[in-house]
């Protein structure tokens, strides 16, 4: 098998496990830690993890499903978030990521989030990021980009591709 | 009271349920009516806990509409369908109940905080009742509720009820007769989620169909103890599933498709076999090992399509193990032995009738000295059945035993005892406490000349130290069974026997509990009942007069014998009495 966590990640998890009353309630600190690991979190990961905290797999795979933070997927190197909420929705955020999608060669419509094939970009929509008056905002891997219009979008596309 | 003095009293105080004698009552209103109910009532695991609305309109008659409540499993309380309209007395700042002018009490229903126009309803199963409570079941509000949870439980629904197994036992339909709309106000386009999921080797899920109750999560978790099902995914899209699929594999899941509320769980077994509505439903009991679940057959023009747990609390809660379920195919098997046989000089079996072959087995059995006959039964046959082979081998002062047959257990139903009727076999005198302590000793018999006769019902006695070489020394071999077998080949008269489901008798189980079975099919060709023509046999051979009917028969077995005294078939009900063993 090659999913292996590092010892000392190990470690810290299992001391993670002592802060709490039962077991299960360090579910969520675990896959927080796997996903910063691995960047995503595969069956592997959850088997691991539900191994760790005697937990049947199904009951871990129901908290991946549940929150879209965790990753089932690994992502692109260049992970663009665009915000679709209110401000930033009337000032064209569909439009910029239809924009993103187009110049990636990604589905518009499709509603999940995308990574393009060479896995150099995943494109996705997100609620806030609390930045309504520079709207439309993208949150660039852990950069917050304000007004970001097709022009700045395609300079972060050129940018990705050379990574 | 005074103290249990007697032995019989004792007993009967160990074996009372846990419920106090002396249960402290709360007087309630339902739908206007006063009713007194229990203070404390029995949870899903039957431990006393504050009584529930739910639980206090069943005793009042009015059944509330539920799908995520069950009996026997935790309360969830997620479907909301149970949301009735309810009020509590009034109380006034000197914490005195408010009074009426006629100085009744004055009852306040529960509004919402900042709307007091608008009924705040309280889900049923999950609301305890307290002194003085209103609930108001068939109360506009309630109607109303009902009706709102009903149309958003449909939102997504496929209604694909023409193709759907379980049309006709669909709550969700019968409540949609109950407080549906006949037409649909929903314009969007419906969630689509997976379907024909393989969720095990037995069980099908459509989670189209599925309203998310979550009671086969329940029952898999709670009560086979297999954490094998969760939701996934979120909002419109949760779904039913998994970790893996066709990872729902344990002995019980068969079980989630009789407490799916709607069509989402199906048996792969099951599935498109039958309409539910064109099934004959017999009471039965399952054969397949010592717990003897009560179970009902379900079977259309002499065929059987499934069976089904039925509620004995006693016994097997609403439950059955996946192998006794699927353990009925034998039934209905194409090689089944439908014709008497007589052995002829140096040939084969050939076909006979009842008359020649009833003729002959009286006729040999008449003139078989004292002791030269043995008897194995089997602890598959009916206790009448065992009661009429026993008269016959005390007549003929015949060695009798039956066959054991041990397997694994589990922690739930399935016991390590395979044969339905074991204890059976024991009270009424066929077989001992260790069974088959006598098969070497009738194989010796045999082998030493002695045993020039055998009868043999529903055991393949070859397979149990009895080979067809000491069979052969037998002057007649005597065989009753189902299927056919290397003994029934040897044998010089074979009659051919009932499956349970196809006549009418009773098992003890593993515990002592004696229950009945009814007749769900016909048997094929001449087969008949054992008991029929073991109670003519009887008659020809020891002269003795006995019973027709099978009433008359297990009470007079009660009368004879000392394990079932007192007992009568009419009051045996559809769950059996216990007897000690």
């Amino acid at each position: 098998m090659s999913f292996a966590v590092p010892a000392t990640l190990e470690a810290q998890l299992d001391e993670l496990v002592t802060h709490y009353p039962q077991k299960r309630s360090a579910s969520l600190m675990f896959l927080h830690a796997l996903q910063e690991h691995f960047g995503y979190i595969s069956r592997d990961a959850v088997e691991w993890t539900a191994r760790k905290l005697g937990l049947q797999p199904i009951n871990v795979y129901e908290l991946v499903t549940f929150y879209p933070m965790f990753r089932q997927e690994p992502l692109g190197k260049t992970h663009i978030k665009v915000c679709r909420t209110l401000s930033c929705a009337l000032a064209g955020s569909s439009e910029l990521r239809t924009h993103f999608c187009s110049k990636l060669g990604l589905d518009a419509h499709k509603h999940a989030p995308q990574t393009t094939p060479d896995g150099k970009f995943t494109v996705e929509f997100v609620e806030c990021l609390a930045d309504c008056g520079n709207a439309p905002v993208v949150l660039l891997n852990e950069d917050l980009l304000p007004k970001v219009t097709p022009a700045r979008a395609d300079e972060i596309v050129a940018k990705g591709k050379l990574k | 009271m005074s103290a249990p003095a007697t032995t019989e009293a004792k007993l009967a105080a160990a074996t009372a349920p846990a419920s106090p004698p002396l249960a402290e009552k709360i007087k309630i209103k339902v739908d206007g009516r006063e009713v007194e109910v229990p203070k404390m009532m029995p949870n899903w695991q039957g431990k006393l806990e504050p009584t529930t609305m739910l639980q206090a309109c069943q005793i009042a008659g009015h059944e509330v509409p539920h799908y995520c409540y069950h009996p026997k499993l935790p309360v969830a309380g997620n479907c909301r369908m149970c949301l009735v309209e309810f009020g509590t007395p009034q109380m006034g700042p000197d914490r005195k109940p408010v009074l009426n002018q006629d100085g009744t009490p004055k009852v306040a229903k529960a509004v919402l905080p900042y709307e007091p126009s608008t009924c705040r309803g309280a889900i049923a199963c999950a609301t305890p009742i307290s002194p003085g409570m209103e609930i108001y079941p068939n109360s506009a509000a309630t109607k109303q509720m009902r009706e709102a949870v009903l149309e958003s439980l449909l939102i997504n629904h496929p209604l694909d009820c023409s193709i759907c197994d379980q049309a006709g036992e669909c709550k969700l339909q019968e409540y949609s007769v109950e407080h549906g709309q006949s037409q649909s106000s929903f314009v969007e386009a419906k969630v689509h989620k997976p379907k024909a999921v393989d969720l095990g080797p037995r069980i099908v899920l459509d989670d189209e169909r599925c309203i998310l109750c979550t009671r086969c999560i329940r029952f898999t978790k709670d009560i086979a103890g297999d954490d094998a099902l969760g939701i996934v995914n979120r909002g419109s899209y949760n779904t039913i599933a998994a970790w893996k699929p066709g990872a729902f594999d344990n002995n019980y899941t068969l079980n989630t498709v009789d407490i799916c509320p709607v069509g989402a769980l199906t048996s792969k077994d099951f599935r498109f076999q039958m309409r539910v509505w064109f099934m004959k439903e017999t009471k039965s009991l399952c054969t397949s090992c010592g717990t003897g679940c009560n179970i009902i057959v379900g079977s259309r023009e002499e065929k059987i399509y499934r069976y089904e747990p039925r509620q004995n609390d006693a016994v097997n809660a609403c439950w059955m193990c996946d192998h006794g379920r699927l353990n009925y195919k034998w039934i209905g098997r194409g090689d089944r032995l439908k014709k008497c046989g007589v052995r002829g000089a140096g040939c084969g079996v050939t076909d006979s009738d009842w008359s020649t072959v009833l003729k002959g087995v009286s006729e040999t059995l008449a003139k078989a000295p004292h002791g030269s006959t043995a008897i194995v039964a089997s602890a598959r046959q009916t206790n009448e059945e065992l009661f009429l082979l026993k008269k016959l081998a005390t007549k003929l002062g015949a060695l009798t035993d039956s066959v054991p047959r041990t397997g694994q257990g589990d922690h739930l139903l399935v016991d390590e005892d395979k044969n339905p009727n074991s204890n059976g076999a024991r009270l009424t005198g066929i077989a001992f406490t260790e069974m088959g302590i006598n098969l070497p000793k009738i194989a010796e018999g045999i082998a030493a000349g002695r045993i020039k006769t055998l009868i043999v019902f529903g055991e393949d006695v070859t397979r149990h130290g009895l080979d067809p070489s000491l069979l052969a020394r037998l002057d007649t071999l005597i065989v009753s069974d189902i299927l056919p077998n290397r003994t029934t080949a040897l044998a010089h008269y074979l009659l051919p026997g009932c499956a349970h489901a196809e006549k009418r008798g009773t098992f003890t189980n593993t515990k002592g509990r004696v229950q009945k079975f009814m007749k769900a099919v016909e048997a094929p060709g001449d087969a008949r009942p054992e008991w029929e023509f073991l109670h003519e046999l009887m008659h020809n051979v020891t002269g003795q007069n006995g019973f027709s009917t099978i009433e008359g028969l297990f009470n007079q077995m009660a009368a004879e014998v000392p394990g079932f005294a007192g007992l009568e078939w009419a009051k045996l009900g559809e769950t059996g009495v216990t007897v000690q063993i």
